[in-house]
């Protein structure tokens, strides 16, 4: 019945072509895509910078690299993009983007002219870091190499070229799309469910996305002011984070770790709503404790607030305020831990069926839960004092990251591509994929767990010769992946190329949420008229 | 006989070198395949190590546990043996369980955690003072009580004698008593660095406009390595600290021929070769 009204909607409607349909788009389905575009091309860069680096570090010695300046600027750009021009487009922008409306059975989002402006500001941001890389930046070099974290003095006297203004102008861009683009999640979850579907009858995928939007709303603030300061500090002589004339450099670690904390749930939160939702459907059973998993992730996000200075514990704080920082961060290990637990619950007595997404969400939750456990470790200011800025710390937030956040959005690509496209993407190709990913981001970065216990620091572009060995393996592993992830965009070729339909549903009973009642793909305008939910 | 004797011991003694294999580590220095941290060389590293294997060993069991959960699921309710999936989605006992017991495991692993960091805290009255600045890209180190200061430059490969660390050797290594408390005041010229000793448990941000302290008490003599700790530029990885443990007789001397050293030249120390 919905589907004939449907058809008949579509028929009377327009949709724009040619490149006003990208350049001024209001469609919630095409921003999607064009965030996902930017995604891959974004991975794309910072994993040949990250190729670069794992190059260079293979060996002993200085073989790649001549200026070290220059392995600082990659490894800086390589945290940028992965984080802003990555992980974040990929999971808000483009599954956010594409999916939330659907599963909420909205025509579209509440502000569709502000998701697009949300979307170009990204892209010039990501211009705008770009043409960075080619400014003057520390003295005699090129680029940012402050990582991504670019703590000051280093960032102001330290970097006197414009690189550092406009990787600074990059983030203010980038910073706003996020905030117009959280404004408009949440107005439109709040405002523009079916009728029927209440808060409690989300699916969890919106939950992540909402509670997300909230993190990014409250936090990306902070950092605007915080980088202003930086900009003011450098260009209109302001000493905020100069001690000499009365600031402190410290202010600058407080605020960007304010950011910088929540920041990191807002990676990987939304990746816990995409498992969610493809563990339910590839064991044909709803979500083991649903209102738990909910509120966990609601936990995750306000708890994430208070515990900022856990990455602060070698710089000079007191003794107390490490202790209580240890405190509240080892409290989100209890949320965490039951949604590991709870998915685990929702596989017990379910009908497994091992297709591409499921792989990847399973290796999602052992290797996520091997990150979880080591940032456990690391929230001992104790222990801390031998790891922070190992490669301990590396080890820990790549396997959550690589290992858990990307772990999730490929799962999310096999799952809803099909949908997307209307193409069924080819299983051994997946399959491949993931192999080839899961065997390399552990050679490369388990043996990093030994680096920092052995002493390794991080951002160093060349390293005692002890540490040869385990770098070597490390580099050889960082290949084998980065195969891995040629092989996923041949895939997407081949996807193509196929042309192999694509069900309505090709995932079978288990995918209960409203998108796969829709044709795959979707109409360019969907739910004109709303579903009703029991 | 006796040959067959010597050669079964030395067989043997090679076996028992591989098989204890990559986690000897080093001490005051990284070693090749290293798996866990460098030798402890103060009671802080030492207590650091053991708290590290408490917690390592209960992450460990935790990990595995999910794990074999997991390959449990995966194997026993994969749809060719459990074609029909159950409905339940609540069980308040377990739910209940899965969020207190890791509570008490938490418990478990902060009481010798804040044991742990309030050790660190607890500052000795000092035997030695000295303070380390950082500069893009050396260190400096003053004794104020001794009224000697030198700065402490990388030895780049080329200069390298026999035996020395490529990258961590340097021209005038810090020169300390053994058994003696150590009150390391950090300061910095420039950027943020970080003054890091990895056997001796410490590492603080050197921080312009600040001076941080920490301290140690190395209870063994020898060479002990670190390396800078905060991303401070070009050169942040050659910065390298070297400190060098010797008997209270040993440490007068060197403070005396340093001292006289600094009164001939007029300045800084050129060379505490020894």
């Amino acid at each position: 019945m919905a589907h004939s009204a449907q058809a008949e909607a579509e028929h009377h409607h327009d949709h724009p072509y040619g490149v006003g349909r990208w350049l001024f788009s209001t469609n919630h389905k095409d921003i999607g895509t064009m965030y996902l575009v930017l995604a891959i091309i974004g991975g794309i860069v910072g994993g040949l910078l990250s190729m670069g680096m794992r190059a260079e570090l293979m060996e002993p010695g200085m073989q790649i690299f001549g200026n070290p300046e220059l392995f600082n600027v990659f490894v800086t750009a390589h945290g940028l993009i992965m984080v802003f021009f990555m992980v974040m487009p990929a999971t808000m922008g483009g599954f956010g983007n594409w999916m939330m409306p659907l599963m909420i059975g909205a025509p579209d989002m509440a502000f569709p002219r502000m998701n697009n402006i949300s979307f170009w500001l990204l892209a010039m941001a990501f211009v705008l870091l770009v043409i960075s890389l080619f400014m003057p930046g520390a003295p005699g070099s090129t680029g940012v190499g402050g990582g991504w974290t670019i703590y000051a003095p280093l960032s102001t006297s330290g970097t006197p070229g414009i690189a550092m203004d406009f990787a600074i102008l990059s983030i203010h861009l980038a910073g706003a799309s996020s905030i117009l683009g959280a404004i408009n999640f949440i107005t439109t979850i709040f405002n523009m469910r079916a009728p029927g579907m209440t808060l409690h009858k989300m699916p969890l995928f919106v939950w992540s996305v909402l509670i997300t939007a909230f993190l990014l709303l409250l936090s990306l603030p902070v950092l605007a002011g915080a980088i202003t300061m930086l900009l003011t500090d450098r260009n209109f002589g302001t000493a905020f984070f100069d001690s000499a004339h009365g600031g402190d450099p410290l202010l600058w670690q407080h605020l960007f770790w304010f950011f910088g904390h929540p920041e990191v749930y807002i990676l990987i939160l939304p990746g816990f709503g995409i498992v969610s939702q493809i563990v339910a459907t590839f064991s044909r059973k709803p979500v083991f404790g649903y209102l738990g998993m909910a509120y966990a992730m609601v936990a995750i996000g306000v708890i994430g607030f208070v515990v900022w200075a856990h990455h602060m514990y070698a710089a000079g704080l007191d003794v107390n305020t490490q202790a209580y920082f240890v405190f509240a961060t080892m409290v989100i290990a209890v949320p965490t831990g039951v949604k590991i637990f709870s998915w685990i619950a929702t596989m017990w007595g379910g009908s497994l069926s091992f297709k591409t997404p499921m792989l990847w969400a399973l290796g999602f939750i052992f290797l996520f839960t091997i990150g979880g456990v080591t940032g456990v470790v690391l929230s001992n200011a104790g222990v801390d004092r031998s790891f922070h800025d190992t490669y301990y710390v590396v080890a820990h937030f790549h396997y959550v990251l690589s290992l858990g956040a990307v772990f999730s959005l490929f799962a999310g690509w096999y799952y809803w591509s099909p949908k997307m496209t209307g193409y069924m993407y080819s299983e051994p190709i997946g399959k491949l994929h993931f192999w080839l990913m899961f065997i390399g981001a552990n050679l490369a970065f388990f043996p990093q767990h030994f680096l920092g216990a052995a002493g390794m620091p991080r951002r160093y572009a060349d390293y005692p010769d002890a540490y040869a060995g385990w770098n070597f393996i490390s580099s050889i592993g960082a290949y084998i992946a980065f195969a891995g992830f040629v092989v996923f965009l041949f895939g997407i070729i081949a996807q193509f190329a196929r042309k192999q339909k694509a069900a309505d549903n090709p995932w079978g009973a288990g995918a209960t949420t409203l998108e796969w009642t829709l044709p795959s793909p979707p109409p360019f305008h969907t739910f004109e008229t709303l579903p009703r939910i029991k | 006989m006796a040959i067959l004797h010597r050669t079964l011991t030395v067989l043997a003694a090679l076996a028992g070198l591989f098989a204890s294999g990559p986690a000897l580590a080093g001490m005051g220095q990284p070693s090749p395949w290293q798996l866990g941290f460098q030798d402890a060389a103060t009671p802080v590293m030492a207590q650091i190590t053991d708290f590290h294997t408490y917690v390592t060993i209960i992450i460990t069991v935790i990990a595995l546990f999910v794990l074999a959960l997991m390959i449990y699921v995966m194997v026993r309710f994969n749809e060719k043996r459990n074609p029909t999936p159950s409905r339940t989605s609540h069980n308040t006992a377990i739910e209940v369980a899965w969020t207190v017991i890791p509570i008490f495991i938490l418990v478990a692993i902060a009481i010798p955690s804040f044991r742990l960091l309030f050790a660190q805290y607890d500052f000795p009255k000092a035997d030695v003072t000295i303070t380390a600045t950082g500069s893009q890209w050396y260190w400096s180190y003053e004794y104020p009580d001794e009224g000697i200061s030198f700065d402490s430059i990388m030895v780049p490969d080329a200069s390298l004698k026999e035996g020395q660390p490529r990258l961590l050797t340097v021209d005038n290594e810090v020169v300390v008593p053994v058994n003696a408390n150590v009150i390391v005041g950090l300061k910095s010229n420039d950027v943020i660095h970080d003054w890091a000793l990895p056997s001796f448990g410490v590492k603080l941000d050197a921080v312009p406009g600040r001076l941080q302290q920490t301290w140690f008490r190395a209870e063994k003599e020898g060479w002990f390595y670190g390396q800078c700790s905060e991303l401070c530029g070009r050169n942040h990885a050659f910065m390298p600290i070297a400190v060098r443990v010797v008997s209270q007789d040993e440490y007068d001397a060197w403070i005396a021929k340093t001292k006289s050293a600094a009164i001939d030249t007029g300045g800084k120390v050129a060379s505490a070769e020894e």
